[in-house]
């Protein structure tokens, strides 16, 4: 079966011991488009994107990558096994950016792009390089490759994050609060680098607390509360006139949503 | 104090206690070099999700930190042929009740250094597809060495004196030949300020080492994780 969503998302629960987080998700992501989650504090955003890449393994329902389930059904209440070699051929397709960026302090910024490339997709030594240094140079940080995490600005080594991620020739990108933890003189470069991927027609799930930066970049705003999918539609309508009270008093709390200017 | 010091004594056996030194450096490198990677070995079963790789590798564990050296050394030279008929010679069974010693406490280092590399490291290496052993090698233990490399030569320091238990099943380290020669001679006191000075020399070196390691680690910052 074809199909022209990279990801699609049904009846996804998660709990973390009696406490469950996600509470039956359903959320497709058509290829080439971008998705944002929008959400208070816990209402399982985070969780839901790292379910995409089973960073946290969901408790029941499916996720279907490039319209294939991943995993077998076990059991009878929705939930599978999923084999660590399967999970890791999905990782390698799927991009993941973190908030805290995550780099391996002990490599350098080209050596940190090139483990995946070297380790997962077999590419040589040379051909792994010359993908990293044209990666830096497309955010921006030609000739910095030699750097080790430590000597980069904040904003800086979240390109590089993006970088590594995107060095795996991924069929999507997941962002998760990319930006929350950098000084908000840095927030530009990075919100810069997703925009630009997006005009490329990469394929994006993103956690943002960047309301502006959602509003201009998504094709569907999703919000979340509670573990459910609350209300979804494209961003003028949730954000500018929400139908849900909830989403009402999230935009009404985030009184300093204006729109920036990106270019 | 009538005791005439007479240090000609070392001058005259200075090849035994080099060839003593040097068995005991032997030894101690072989119980490192078995040591470590059996300590390794025996930590990634203690952080293991499979429980029948945990209990055996935790009983391991204890059963060897909590038995003096010196027990463990007479239970293989002394019990071992009894039970199996299986002989060690001195030099075999003090490797072993040094390799096995020091795996122990070893692999507490690793299991602490492991456990300290934050959850972030994993998150990343997972999320680009890294399989577990790849992700060990390349992400995981570079850091985790790196971080408790001074804990790891000061293990290396304790088991180079734990490693004298040797002379008591006739091995001719360090500590035998001193005492061979002090029968041969009965200067006692010369030969033991002797080979306490060699002892002394030998791990101020190593303590300089591991100084300087730690400096040049705490002056680059491309190691300090966040």
């Amino acid at each position: 079966m074809t199909t022209d969503n990279v990801i699609e998302i049904s009846g996804l629960r998660k709990s973390f011991g009696a406490h469950e987080v996600l509470k039956g998700i359903d959320l497709v992501i058509p290829k080439g488009k971008t998705v944002v989650l929008l959400g208070a504090s816990g209402s399982g955003k985070s969780t839901l994107l790292r379910c995409v890449n089973f960073l946290e393994t969901p408790t029941a329902g499916t996720v279907a990558f490039n319209g294939k389930p991943v995993g077998t059904p076990k059991g009878t209440g929705g939930e599978r096994s999923y084999s660590d070699r399967e999970l890791r051929a999905l990782r390698a397709h799927i991009g993941i950016v973190f908030q805290q960026f995550n780099l391996f302090p002990h490599m350098t910024a080209l050596e940190n792009i090139m483990e995946g490339q070297r380790a997962v997709l077999g590419r040589s030594r040379e051909e792994a390089a010359a993908r990293a240094e044209a990666l830096l140079a497309r955010v921006g940080l030609a000739g910095r490759g030699g750097a080790y995490p430590s000597h980069l600005s904040g904003g800086q080594q979240q390109r590089v994050a993006i970088c590594r991620a995107l060095a795996m020739d991924p069929d999507v990108m997941l962002f998760d609060e990319a930006t929350s933890a950098l000084d908000p003189e840095l927030v530009g470069e990075v919100l810069r680098t997703m925009k630009a991927l997006r005009e490329d027609g990469m394929t994006m799930l993103i956690v943002t607390h960047e309301l502006g930066f959602a509003y201009h970049i998504a094709d569907e705003v999703v919000f979340l509360s509670e573990g459910r999918i609350y209300e979804q539609a494209p961003p003028h309508e949730v954000m500018l006139h929400p139908k849900g009270e909830r989403t009402r008093q999230f935009m009404l709390g985030h009184s300093e949503f204006r729109l920036p200017h990106l270019d | 104090m009538h005791y005439q010091w007479d240090f000609s004594v070392i001058g005259d056996n200075a090849g035994l206690l080099l060839w003593g030194l040097g068995n005991t450096l032997l030894l101690t490198l072989i119980a490192i070099l078995i040591g470590t990677p059996l300590g390794l070995a025996v930590a990634l079963m203690r952080l293991s999700s499979r429980r029948w790789l945990v209990w055996p590798a935790t009983v391991y564990v204890e059963v060897f930190r909590a038995a003096p050296a010196l027990v463990q050394l007479y239970w293989l030279y002394f019990a071992l042929p009894r039970l199996t008929g299986l002989r060690l010679g001195g030099f075999e069974a003090a490797a072993i009740a040094l390799s096995i010693l020091s795996s122990a406490f070893l692999s507490e280092v690793f299991r602490g250094g492991i456990a300290s590399i934050g959850k972030g490291q994993w998150d990343a290496a997972r999320g680009i597809g890294l399989s577990y052993p790849r992700m060990l090698r390349t992400i995981i233990l570079p850091q985790a060495i790196r971080r408790m490399l001074p804990v790891f030569l000061e293990r290396y320091i304790e088991l180079l004196k734990t490693s004298t238990i040797a002379a008591t099943v006739s091995f001719g380290d360090l500590l035998f030949v001193a005492q061979d020669i002090s029968y041969r001679t009965y200067r006692t006191l010369e030969i033991f300020s002797a080979i306490a000075v060699m002892f002394f020399l030998v791990i101020l070196l190593c303590s300089q080492l591991t100084r300087l390691v730690e400096h040049r680690l705490a002056r680059s910052g491309e190691f300090t994780a966040r």
